[in-house]
């Protein structure tokens, strides 16, 4: 395997930091990062915590294995660290590694280095960022509306911050259900704040159904008008969960429980379809009423009793989550309609192995991560020669091979973004950089249609997304020859025609070109003819249509292209 | 209030038109569909959409000389004993072909809510997502003759119309400045690089299903790009691009965006396109709502006259509806501001076409009703009722129950039609 040396990468900078130079002006700013670029590419020395999870993982291995043999599934050979590492970068980080990375995550030899790799992911602020996105899309969803925006940005940063200091997952609930404050000195609040509907007061029914969905991984939503055709959920539990939050008031000094109004006790009322007066509905649970705190606060009496330590359904509910942000697809699909846990061990599953062991660890979310990460599900590769189309079926269902799943909206643009330049893009880049990713990430969100807070339900690819990827301007951009992307330092800096592919695969698609692949895109272009004078740019100028020079930069310009849109690039596999 | 076409009105820019003899000629349309007319033709929908709240007291409902009235005076229309704002005097001329309400209500004063309201329905919920009612067109009514998108979204930018549990692909294919330019159809590259980049394409795909024996059918990655190509390269795209219609029609749809979109919607409509939104912003006018709804009303008014009068001339118009609907009204109170806030309790909406009745009105606002009350329209229109009574003049089940992919069994809509808003046969099956 031949790697691109951390010389191409260096090499690459300078030029890059002279051109950013030339456009923004920012001139005091980008000479002290080229003061930094300057200073040679150092490997990732990463630590790996103390933390023991050894056990953790083999119990979840041995759960799957038994599973497999039960099913009489062969599973999937082991996936090689390449293909792991672009799967952990799409989990964790929203998009594929950047070529800097590649080339330094080959260049650590270490055995277990997909563990190193794994930790230091998890410290990168990248990391708490894009999983903060993912949590609180689910904690408030992605309506928008007058203030909901500020809100969400405010819990959205408080929950990175939960995130990086790695707050246990219980601790972290309790904070959202029972925050009393002001939305921005106090933003766990902002969970409340976001069923707030001007004139009518806080939503007690969205309150409810977000609180079982989130933290129980359970729909109760339809019991908000009648019985749940298929599950134990009945309109009263319903209600009687919702009246936990009858008591909360958004006012002008922030998010409270109002206990009493004029001397008389405030209690959650509900009028009936056709009904002239209201009727008074206490606090429920729906089950489990043992788990009662009794607590003065109806709220803080809801967040004990769900993060309650006999609470099965708590910790399943984060483990699925947790499974499905990892792979794109959740253990049990929908993420949020878990049925009743299983009451038999022998019936027990694999959330329910994985629960325990959360909940054993700190209910930690970085602990989660790390187990299913290191899981032998998540290890397998995604192609099997010899399985036909029935047992790759099968083999699917059971996770006995890597699924295919497609890229969310904002991975798809978070890759394309990161593979149009060589450096990492993350907080030590360049604040023109970062802003254009945010604008790029903005944009291309808006045209290509953003997932809703139902983020994990698996959807078809589209015909505009399909012509957005292929003629977009996001595209064409990145995939511009100039000194500035990747694609144009990649045709400078490679050598010769067999870097140049290479490095473009690993840019992409973190992986090096199969023989057959190398052979196909070199010969594109060894038949370039030298004579054709070289075009920088295709765009914005259209080409003539029955021009049939290609130059250089054309093809570079082209095999990006092809990348972009290869199924291997929109798909996790 | 009975239909009376009336005399005074028929001089409109159509006629001008028709005597230049541009518009009568049929437009060239390859599509079978263009080929069919009246009820061979399967129905189509065109919905225009007031983004921001319309006022129905300074258009289709005024009340000149009351205290709700503001500054806002009434002119006659084609149906007799019909005033109609002064902002609308080409539409006042084509009322005899519209089917009006002015008791509509709905239940969502927030524009997010509103909008998904109006546009599907149902009131948005947590766990599902409604389609609009042009993604339920197009998938109940598909075509297979039709290359290019079956619902089609032109000039709208938020809230645009989605095919919710019906999956994305039924969303809305959205165009933002139509007539002008259809953005990612073209590839920009020569035909040679165009050729080499499918071919590397295919290559690419081939190599992703080695091993993974069911990756082609359950990613259909190929077979997307696919379709994407051949819509790229297909003669009906041109029903987008107004290159070929003359200025004289351009003109009389007005040069506003909202103006060639409307004339992009009949285009498409007569390709066989199921469902197209043409979107008119602006309408949120919290300050200063006299001069705000005037200038936007300035641009829908010719435009929805002159699809009318089209439609009717290329005898479109018994198989497409056109409705004309918002988020929400305009409270009947005037602000401090001068404007008017949101109002959902009490608005109005003007249909036309696809065996709605015409020249008739349904409700009327009282020149007495004030916000505070919550009114309750005399003899209401819900908004799950007119999108039924829409399907079933479509020739779709409004009671069928779709099973969303969590296995949620949903019906398309959540009222019974509503028979006198439709003629003949159509009012009797409602019944039946």
């Amino acid at each position: 395997m031949v790697f691109p040396s951390t010389n191409l990468v260096r090499a690459m900078k300078p030029v890059a930091i002279l051109f950013c130079c030339c456009v923004i002006g920012l001139l005091a700013m980008v000479v002290m990062k080229a003061g930094e670029a300057d200073a040679p590419l150092a490997v990732p020395k990463p630590s790996i915590e103390t933390q023991h999870i050894d056990e953790s993982v083999s119990r979840v291995n041995e759960w799957l294995r038994q599973r497999w043999s039960n099913e009489e599934l062969e599973p999937a050979e082991m996936a090689d660290d390449l293909t792991v590492y672009r799967r952990l970068s799409l989990a964790l980080h929203g998009t594929v590694p950047s070529l800097e990375e590649v080339v330094a995550f080959n260049a650590d030899s270490s055995a277990n280095r997909i563990e190193r790799w794994l930790a230091m992911m998890l410290e990168d602020d990248r990391f708490a960022e894009y999983f903060a996105d993912r949590l609180e899309r689910v904690l408030t969803g992605v309506e928008e509306g007058q203030f909901l925006i500020f809100r969400r940005d405010r819990l959205r940063s408080w929950m990175a911050e939960q995130l990086t200091n790695d707050r246990p997952w219980p601790e972290i609930t309790t904070d959202l259900i029972a925050a009393e404050g002001l939305w921005t000195s106090k933003p766990s609040s902002n969970f409340i704040t976001a069923a707030f509907v001007d004139e009518e007061g806080i939503d007690e029914n969205e309150l409810a159904g977000r609180t079982v969905r989130a933290f129980l991984g359970q729909r109760i939503d339809c019991a908000q008008c009648h019985d749940h055709p298929f599950d134990n959920w009945k309109q009263q539990d319903f209600e009687g969960l919702a009246a936990f939050y009858g008591q909360a008031r958004v006012t002008p000094g922030g998010v409270i429980d109002r206990k009493t109004a004029d001397g008389k006790a405030i209690e959650y009322e509900i009028v009936d379809p056709g009904a002239e007066e209201g009727r008074i509905v206490p606090p429920r649970f729906p089950f489990h009423e043992e788990w009662d705190s009794h607590d003065e606060s109806r709220r803080v009496r809801l967040a004990k009793w769900v993060v309650h330590p006999d609470n099965r359904r708590y910790e399943r509910a984060i483990a699925n989550r947790i499974w499905g942000l990892m792979f794109g697809k959740a253990w049990y699909d929908p993420v949020d309609d878990l049925g009743h846990p299983e009451e038999a061990d022998a019936d027990r599953d694999l959330l329910d192995v994985l629960g325990n062991e959360f909940r054993n660890n700190g209910g930690r979310l970085k602990f989660l991560i790390r187990t299913i990460a290191l899981s032998d599900a998540f290890r397998l590769k995604s192609d099997v020669p010899w399985a036909d189309e029935d047992r790759y079926a099968r083999m699917t269902n059971e996770w006995a091979v890597f699924p295919l799943v497609r890229l969310r909206p904002e991975q798809m643009i978070g890759s394309m973004f990161q593979a149009g330049r060589v450096r990492t893009i993350d907080k030590n880049s360049t604040l023109f950089i970062r802003f254009m990713r945010f604008i790029s990430e903005n944009d291309f969100l808006k045209e290509y249609g953003d997932a809703t807070d139902d983020e994990l339900l698996q959807q078809s690819g589209t015909i505009p997304q399909a012509l957005l990827r292929m003629n977009g301007r996001f595209t064409r951009e990145l995939t511009e020859t100039g000194l500035f992307g990747a694609a144009g330092q990649l045709m400078r800096y490679s050598g010769d025609d067999e870097a140049l592919v290479q490095n473009c695969f690993l840019a992409c698609l973190t992986r090096l070109p199969s023989p057959e692949e190398r052979t196909y895109f070199v010969d594109l272009f060894q038949q370039i003819d030298p004579a054709i004078e070289e075009t920088e740019s295709d765009a914005p100028t259209v080409q003539a249509a029955n021009d049939s020079k290609i130059s250089r930069s054309q093809q570079v310009r082209d095999l990006y292209w092809m990348l972009f849109n290869s199924p291997g690039f929109s798909w996790n596999h | 209030m009975a239909p009376q076409h009336s005399t005074i009105g028929r001089r409109s820019v159509l006629q001008m038109m028709a005597a230049c003899g541009l518009s009568m000629s049929l437009a060239p349309m390859t599509a079978q569909a263009a080929s069919k007319r009246r009820s061979e033709r399967p129905k189509s929908l065109i919905t225009l959409w007031m983004n921001g709240g319309m006022s129905q007291l300074e258009t289709w409902d005024p009340h000149p000389g009351t205290t709700i009235g503001g500054d806002v005076s009434a002119i006659p229309s084609s149906v007799k004993g019909l005033s109609l704002s002064d902002f609308l005097p080409q539409m006042a001329e084509q009322m005899h072909e519209v089917c009006l309400i002015r008791s509509l209500t709905s239940l969502e004063g927030d524009h997010a809510r509103g909008a998904s309201y109006v546009k599907t329905g149902y009131r948005l919920e947590p766990t599902l997502v409604y389609p609009s009612l042009g993604a339920i067109a197009a998938h109940e009514l598909p075509d297979a003759n039709v290359e290019i998108p079956q619902h089609v979204s032109l000039g709208g930018d938020n809230f645009f119309p989605r095919g919710g549990y019906l999956g994305n692909e039924w969303d809305a294919f959205r165009v933002l400045d139509p007539g002008r330019s259809v953005t990612n159809l073209r590839s920009g590259v020569s035909d040679t690089r165009a050729q080499q980049r499918t071919n590397g394409l295919d290559f690419l795909g081939q190599q992703f299903t080695k091993g993974r024996p069911s990756a082609a059918k359950d990613t259909l990655h190929s077979d997307t790009i696919r379709r994407a190509l051949k819509m790229m390269s297909s003669e009906q795209l041109k029903a987008f691009e107004l290159n070929d219609e003359p200025d004289m029609v351009k003109r009389a749809y007005g040069d506003s965006r909202f103006g060639r979109g409307c004339l992009v919607a009949r285009r498409l409509v007569e390709v066989g396109v199921r469902a197209v939104e043409v979107c008119l912003n602006g309408f949120d006018t919290h300050v200063n709502n006299h001069d705000g709804q005037k200038s936007q009303v300035a641009m829908l008014d010719p435009a929805f006259a002159t699809l009318i009068a089209e439609l009717r001339q290329r005898d479109l118009l018994d198989s497409t509806i056109v409705l004309c609907i918002s988020e929400f009204g305009r409270t009947p109170e005037i602000n401090p501001a001068g404007g008017r806030d949101h109002h959902p309790h009490w608005f109005s909406c003007a249909i036309a076409g696809g065996g709605f009745q015409q020249g008739v009105v349904i409700g009327e606002t009282p020149a007495d009703i004030v916000k505070e009350t919550k009114p309750k329209p005399v003899d209401p229109i819900t908004i799950p009722q007119l999108y039924s009574t829409i399907m079933h003049a479509m020739g779709i089940d409004w009671n069928e129950e779709f099973i969303t992919p969590i296995g949620r069994p949903i019906r398309f809509g959540d009222a019974a039609p509503v028979a006198r808003l439709l003629t003949g046969k159509l009012a009797e099956t409602v019944s039946a």
